[in-house]
């Protein structure tokens, strides 16, 4: 809210305790500040010994067991009595040891670990890595296969943004309302999921080559009337939230990213095209069969946390795009690559680097093989751990109640960030 | 715009729910689970269990104690000890076949490599236990259930295991080998369907 005054009118006012200035009501139309907080609280050569400061510094620690931290993270806050000065993002408590799990088995025994990065969207995890895995061994995969998978992927699009929407109301106090809405379609979506896989959420349905078994009888009737539904209610969703002043006065102008900024850190996915970078990789790798479909990439123009947010909304709209188009095309065919083995595969020697458009942001998989069962090197690059690098470039100079708004428009999930 | 529209148009969508869910099945998504229970899908899975023929879960089992699900399960959660005669020949069968559920994470891998058809998926899920080290270690006779049971909890994929035990021996061989799918659902174009039995 304060991002419109001049720093020498806010230190005036916070100086007489005249602490909000008369600001006027923000809507979607409404002009917004084209100035960085950041660079607000860069200008000044010393920003922590502003009149309001009580001269003392706080450091609090928010988690790691805190509800708004998503999980268990923590973030070291030095805080200049409302004001963020600095931010340390520690992580490192759901460590498991993943990478050096994916070395030390089959390469089809990391494909169930891969599940538990991003838990929301395990049918995107499976093809990140399973893309990699048939780079590397150069297998093909059927036409059927592929289509599977976009409807998979674009299935865990919808539901990761949707949750995330629901959990960034739940953080900026809108108690249960979105975060239920939105769970009823991520239900509809996971019986989905179910009645393919076997399980919510553990899929491991990807294999190298193709899909782990077919669709079920009636699955894509079934799916096609989850995805007719779903335009009613990102309408009803929209309703409740775009216009709503409060979402507004709290997430416009709030963790403004710069889109040079955002591009140096190398943040990718909705995060990125908040700050008006058009880069989704969907579009610029190409991969699977995605040059087959029409979609827009919706873009911001602020890179505050409110563009953040209609992106997502945005996305969910395109996605359904994509889903009706692909619905309508699903090829009978085999799917899996006859030529892929289920035992003793063992992929030639050679590296390879492996991305696709996650719902969080790019999601590659780097492997080094040896020629033998193992992969010699497994390295994961998790959208939401670089994305959080630049957390503390977005909060300095935000408030600390801005600052739990603003992790939550990054979209983070620990199971990635720790790995 | 007036300050206030877009709040009040949100609490309209609110209303809008609160009333339909008394009219409106499609929103009213609640079940009230141990009283009323959703029916399981027919690919569901918890943990594997293995399937034997006929009445005597020791003579009936098929499973011979490969071993190749002990090596390929990713978290190593089996443990299998093949049993042996007097004079210590191989029985193809296993003496000590321990399951823990605590370590398992229903990958379901076990079930892709089995060349036998003898370790599938159960459903079972409501597995809660005071006991979290002896209740949590299942044995072969814990594992073992009958293929009616199968038949029951999977119909399709037990149905297309049948047939394909029905076409004899060395049909296992077939299976096992690459690019045969793990039972891939009826109305399947693929070629890993029960159509394809007549490959030896």
């Amino acid at each position: 809210m304060n991002r419109r005054i001049p720093e020498d009118v806010l230190i005036e006012a916070l100086s007489t305790g005249d602490l909000v200035p008369e600001s006027p009501p923000r809507a979607a139309v409404l002009p917004r500040p084209d100035k960085a907080p950041q660079a607000e609280a860069e200008a000044s050569p010393h920003p922590i010994s502003r009149d309001d400061s009580e001269g003392a510094l706080l450091e609090v620690a928010v988690g790691p067991h805190h509800p708004s931290t998503h999980g268990v993270f923590r973030m070291d806050v030095v805080l200049d009595g409302e004001r963020v000065v600095r931010l340390k993002p520690v992580f490192g408590y759901l460590h498991r040891n993943h990478e050096k799990l994916g070395e030390g088995g089959t390469y089809l025994a990391a494909m169930p670990y891969t599940d538990r990065l991003d838990y929301f969207c395990s049918l995107t995890n499976n093809w990140a890595y399973a893309l990699a895995v048939e780079r590397l061994a150069g297998l093909e995969v059927p036409e059927r296969a592929e289509y599977i998978r976009v409807i998979t992927a674009e299935l865990t699009r919808v539901l990761n943004h949707a949750c995330l929407i629901g959990f960034l109301l739940q953080e900026l106090g809108a108690m249960g309302t979105p975060i239920m809405y939105a769970f009823r379609e991520r239900e509809k979506i996971l019986e989905l999921v179910e009645a393919l896989t076997g399980s919510r959420m553990m899929c491991n349905y990807m294999r190298f080559g193709g899909c782990r078994c077919d669709l079920p009888n009636g699955w894509i009737e079934a799916c096609r009337d989850v995805v007719d539904a779903l335009p009613r209610f990102l309408d009803e969703f929209e309703n409740l939230l775009s216009t709503n002043e409060i979402l507004m006065a709290r997430t416009q102008g709030i963790g403004v990213l710069s889109s040079e900024l955002a591009v140096q850190a190398g943040v990718t996915g909705p995060m990125l095209r908040a700050s008006g970078v058009n880069y989704d990789l969907r579009r610029v790798d190409r991969y699977g069969i995605y040059d087959r479909f029409e979609f827009g990439v919706p873009l911001g123009a602020h890179g505050d946390v409110y563009d953040r947010y209609m992106i997502r909304m945005l996305e969910m709209r395109e996605s359904v795009r994509i889903l009706q188009q692909a619905l309508r095309a699903v090829p009978a065919g085999p799917i899996i690559n006859p030529k892929a083995r289920l035992r003793g595969f063992k992929p030639p020697v050679g590296e390879v680097y492996g991305r696709i458009e996650a719902p969080k942001g790019e999601l590659g998989f780097y492997l080094i093989s040896d020629g033998s069962a193992n992969p010699y090197r497994y390295r994961i690059r998790p959208p939401s751990f670089i994305n959080l690098t630049i957390l503390e470039d977005m909060c300095r100079g935000a408030t600390l109640q801005d600052t739990v708004v603003i992790l939550g428009a990054v979209d983070i999930v620990m199971g990635e960030v720790d790995r | 715009m007036n300050l206030g529209s877009g709040i009040l148009k949100g609490l309209v969508e609110t209303a809008r729910n609160f009333v339909g869910s008394y009219y409106d099945p499609a929103r009213l998504v609640t079940i009230q689970y141990p009283d009323e229970r959703l029916p399981l899908p027919e690919k569901a899975r918890s943990f594997p269990m293995l399937v034997y023929d006929g009445e005597d879960p020791e003579k009936g089992l098929r499973c011979v104690a490969c071993k190749i699900c002990e090596k390929e399960c990713p978290p190593q959660c089996i443990y299998i000890v093949l049993d042996r005669d007097e004079k210590g020949r191989p029985r193809r069968r296993p003496r000590i076949f321990d399951l823990d559920i605590s370590v398992c994470m229903s990958c379901q891998i076990c079930v892709e490599v089995c060349p036998f058809d003898s370790i599938k998926m159960n459903t079972e899920f409501e597995l809660s236990t005071a006991d979290r080290f002896g209740s949590l270690l299942l044995h072969k006779m814990d594992l073992a259930k009958p293929a009616s049971y199968y038949l029951g909890l999977h119909p399709v994929e037990a149905g297309q295991v049948n047939a394909r035990l029905a076409a004899g021996p060395g049909h296992a061989e077939t299976k096992a080998k690459p690019g045969a799918a793990p039972a891939p659902a009826a109305g399947t174009t693929s070629g890993a369907t029960p159509a394809g039995s007549d490959r030896t």
